[in-house]
């Protein structure tokens, strides 16, 4: 390489986390308590998404969306860069897990107990495609607590799934989740 | 390769900006109506860098892929591109592969496609709880 990039260095390794749960279940609190966050946005086809869509002119305007996302940076010791992508958990959104997903860490489902429902759809699309994910359960002040017995049960989660109880505005909880996560593909991956 | 970039200008813009499209399709008048890029969409984590190759004789930019390339004279994610030039994701995935195949950036390291060696994730690992 004969460019300006090297006074910067090798480019660094950059590796993805993913934030999975639903609306208000605090995606964009966890993202933002562990790492930089910044705006991202896309604009996706809707009704037509993973199709071969090659010219705007053939689709309707309104069925294109905008679809914000929550993406955090972490600039870790060694080159390495990891970030956090969340977006909405409904099964309308799975297109974008998809590009997400490829070659990710694993992924967070984050749940709050005053709606275990927001978060199935999370779970289905990870245990579906076999991919690492943890529950982190964000224990709101205002939400009766339960323990991860009781979580589990509700959740229907496989044995082999950690539940971590977290509080999502604390770094230090936040990163907690995260190395539970890595721990948890570190196992998946030996059983294989 | 790009003759009909510069045809009608601003008023080629201004032709997707009405009550029926809406804003939402206003940044897709920059790929020329194209939403999903040639070879597939380039992952969040792919680093690009420019390659300091020249334009060719005659080629013209848009605005927002001089900004592109003047962002990538560092090795930079494609998440981080999309952020920083404030377009959606497919509208930046589009423009970057223009100018990966006009020679004017590269790809200085791929995102991962599989599961992570696990010496990968033991490095992460640690380095998160060093912080």
């Amino acid at each position: 390489m004969t460019n300006s990039a090297r006074s910067d260095g090798a480019a660094p390794a950059a590796y993805k986390i993913l934030v999975a749960g639903g609306f208000g279940v605090g995606k964009t609190t966890l993202v933002g308590s562990v790492s930089e966050i910044r705006p991202l946005s896309t604009e996706e086809d809707l009704s037509e998404a993973g199709a071969a869509v090659d010219d705007l002119r053939a689709i309707e305007a309104k069925r294109r969306t905008t679809v914000a996302m929550d993406f955090g940076r972490i600039t870790l010791g060694g080159g390495v860069v990891l970030y956090l992508f969340g977006t909405p958990g409904q099964e309308r959104f799975w297109f974008m897990w998809e590009q997400l997903a490829r070659g990710a860490v694993g992924a967070v489902v984050l749940v709050d107990t005053r709606r275990l429902t927001a978060s199935f759809a999370s779970i289905d699309y990870f245990e579906q495609r076999s991919a690492p994910f943890v529950i982190a359960v964000n224990q709101f002040e205002d939400a009766a607590s339960y323990t991860e017995d009781e979580i589990r049960v509700a959740l229907d989660l496989d044995p082999h799934v950690p539940v971590v109880l977290c509080d999502a505005r604390r770094p230090d909880s936040a990163r907690t989740v995260l190395v539970a996560l890595i721990d948890h593909a570190l196992r998946v991956g030996e059983s294989v | 390769m790009d003759t009909g970039r510069d045809r009608g200008g601003d008023a080629r813009r201004e032709r997707w900006v009405d009550e029926a499209a809406g804003p939402l399709v206003r940044p897709y008048a920059l790929t020329r109506g194209r939403t999903r890029a040639r070879g597939g969409a380039l992952d969040l984590v792919t680093i690009l860098r420019a390659t300091g190759a020249r334009l060719p004789d005659g080629a013209r930019l848009a605005s927002e892929q001089r900004r592109l390339l003047a962002l990538c004279a560092r090795p930079c994610t494609v998440a981080d591109l999309a952020s920083d030039v404030a377009l959606p994701l497919g509208v930046v995935q589009v423009l970057i592969g223009d100018l990966l195949d006009q020679g004017l950036v590269e790809v200085a390291r791929r995102a991962p496609t599989d599961r992570l060696d696990p010496a990968i994730l033991r490095k992460i690992r640690d380095e998160l709880r060093a912080l």
